[in-house]
């Protein structure tokens, strides 16, 4: 699989390729262009590939419909605690399935990868009358507790725990024979090893946590504490009809953020993701 | 430091000691998280199958098996299995095929391909609810996709409202949504297969396809299995999509069992009826994952 191609196998692949991209990166280019247009030209066949005439009206209504900055806010703070939480949880939890015997391990981490068999679908009634209770309905705390402590944790924790399982054991037993305690040894010494484990978490943590949907739905119902997925789809005029300039605009704003990250950081993203114990 | 005198006693905080408090305490909050936001609720979900509870009168009520009569005769039911059962289908063939064929292309030794890479992987990190309203833009009746159609001489469909269309418009955006994901752990795979098993093979001759079924497949199955098993879980848990694009219609052709869960639960508050759902849907993710492990004797090669 290796062979140098022949030009013409070559062309065909190149051909093959681009082919292929279409629908993965136009519906992205028609997103961003679209939301530039005016209403009357966003249903033009054949389609502008760039806007022939900019208006970018449809940006001040995202804002004047909804607190969108509020939301946008909102969903921000909520992925970096939930991520900033979850690479905690799961490295301690995982660096301890991975290297400590302590009574109980093996039965205690396949109580934790329970979390694996259970999606949070299945607990979304008890999860809902029990937070109804506390007084945190209409309020973030679902949404961050539940991802750092809960099942979604828990892939994390199993992609560190693969991660130290790896780690050779001879640094660890030079620091023990000086004396260092386990917290300095993992703080110090394991967990800065762990940073392409780490960076694969933080990636599928914030990406969980941004997409989320179900949960805010069903948690939230006031839209000043709505998350960006839940405020895209209010926008819709009298009839329940989707305004598309709007919810594109929105969408954009949404969207390409995160996308630029990806684009800058793209090796760590796809590397990072291939590497971290998923290999099976 | 052995105790030669018998003068010396073990201190009682030995490093077995100390490392199982540190040990316990490194998992304490996942495991409380586990067992309040995990186990406690699946038991509850099973508790809440036997009642009904009432929201806006606040009661709670003893049903006994009334909810599970009502599941073997819900005349929705087997319509909402069969459209759960055509969605996971379709996505797990689509996905599982695609990533496969991507991984094999962006895998070849051409300039620039990290691009293409790139480019398949984007709508990963896209929001799951922008792809999909661009999707649902483009799936108009006057949509662009349409538009192309209409081009080439072909009238397009309405998408969103014919079943058949509609099922598979909602497979065919989640595929290109999540696709990339799946490609870029084959490629990892693939290029861990060691070159020499193909230099060997083609020393003695052996066609490409024979290779890749005889090298490639074989060493790459645990991978497989593993993407396989995530993806039938996650084409089991799709809500958002069908929530934006279809609401589970017409009719109820697109309503997949977490979306027909949640209409029952949180449209209709019916909480004791979508409990029962709850643990049909567990009973099912269970089973799946606890076949596709079996499989895995049969179908998985492990170099050791």
């Amino acid at each position: 699989m290796k062979t140098e191609l022949s030009p013409r196998l070559k062309l065909v692949l190149y051909g093959l390729l681009c082919v292929l991209a279409v629908p993965f990166v136009f519906p992205t280019w028609w997103m961003v262009t679209s939301s530039m247009k005016p209403v009357s030209d966003i249903f033009a066949f054949p389609p502008a590939l760039i806007p022939t005439t900019y208006d970018f009206s449809s940006y001040a209504d995202v804002f004047r419909l909804q607190p969108f900055a509020r939301q946008y806010f909102n969903s921000a703070y909520i992925a970096a605690v939930v991520t900033a939480g979850t690479m905690l949880v799961a490295s301690f939890s995982g660096y301890a399935f991975a290297r400590i015997r302590f009574p109980g391990h093996n039965a205690l981490f396949l109580v934790v990868l329970t979390g694996l068999l259970i999606p949070s679908e299945v607990t979304i009634v008890p999860l809902f009358r029990m937070f109804l209770k506390w007084g945190m309905i209409n309020t973030h705390w679902p949404l961050i507790l539940v991802p750092i402590f809960g099942a979604p944790s828990v892939f994390a924790t199993f992609v560190m725990r693969q991660f130290f399982i790896a780690l050779p054991g001879e640094l660890e037993e030079a620091a023990r024979v000086d004396g260092l305690s386990r917290l300095k040894i993992f703080w110090t010494i394991a967990l800065p090893l762990a940073r392409p484990a780490l960076a694969a978490v933080a990636i599928f943590t914030f990406l969980h946590s941004w997409n989320l949907y179900l949960e805010p739905v069903v948690y939230l119902s006031n839209p000043s504490v709505f998350t960006l997925p839940q405020a895209l789809t209010q926008y819709v005029d009298a009839y329940g009809g989707p305004m598309w300039n709007i919810q594109l605009a929105a969408a954009t704003l949404t969207a390409l953020p995160v996308l630029l990250v990806f684009i800058v950081a793209q090796k760590h993203f796809v590397e990072g993701l291939a590497h971290t114990g998923l290999k099976g | 430091m052995t105790a030669d005198d018998g003068s010396y006693r073990r201190p009682f905080w030995t490093i077995e000691r100390r490392d199982g408090v540190v040990g316990l305490l490194f998992v304490a909050p996942q495991l409380v998280g586990i067992v309040l936001f995990v186990l406690v609720p699946l038991a509850l979900v099973f508790w809440y199958s036997l009642h009904e509870w009432n929201v806006l009168a606040n009661t709670f009520t003893f049903k006994g098996a009334a909810n599970y009569r009502k599941l073997l005769e819900d005349p929705t039911l087997p319509e909402v299995l069969g459209a759960t059962a055509l969605f996971s289908a379709g996505l797990v063939v689509l996905n599982l095929g695609l990533a496969l064929a991507l991984a094999l292309l962006v895998n070849q030794k051409l300039r620039g391909i990290v691009v293409f890479r790139t480019l398949f992987f984007s709508p990963v990190v896209v929001s799951l609810v922008a792809w999909t309203i661009v999707w649902g833009f483009l799936l108009q009746a006057n949509g662009t996709i349409n538009g192309f159609l209409g081009a080439l001489g072909i009238e397009g469909p309405n998408w969103l409202r014919h079943p058949t269309t509609a099922m598979i418009s909602v497979v065919v955006v989640q595929v290109f949504k999540n696709v990339g994901l799946n490609m870029v752990l084959f490629l990892a795979a693939l290029q861990g297969v060691p070159n020499e098993l193909y230099e060997a093979a083609r020393v003695d001759g052996a066609p490409r396809f024979k290779q890749f079924r005889r090298i490639t497949l074989p060493l790459i199955s645990p991978t497989i299995l593993l993407t396989s098993i995530i993806t039938v879980v996650g084409s089991l848990q799709v809500f958002a999509q069908i929530a934006v694009l279809t609401q589970g219609g017409p009719g109820v052709s697109t309503t997949v069992l977490v979306y027909y869960l949640y209409q029952q639960a949180f449209q209709f508050h019916l909480f004791g009826y979508g409990s029962t759902l709850a643990i049909l849907l567990f009973v099912i993710v269970l089973t799946l994952t606890v076949l596709q492990w079996q499989m895995r004797r049969r179908l998985v090669f492990y170099e050791n």
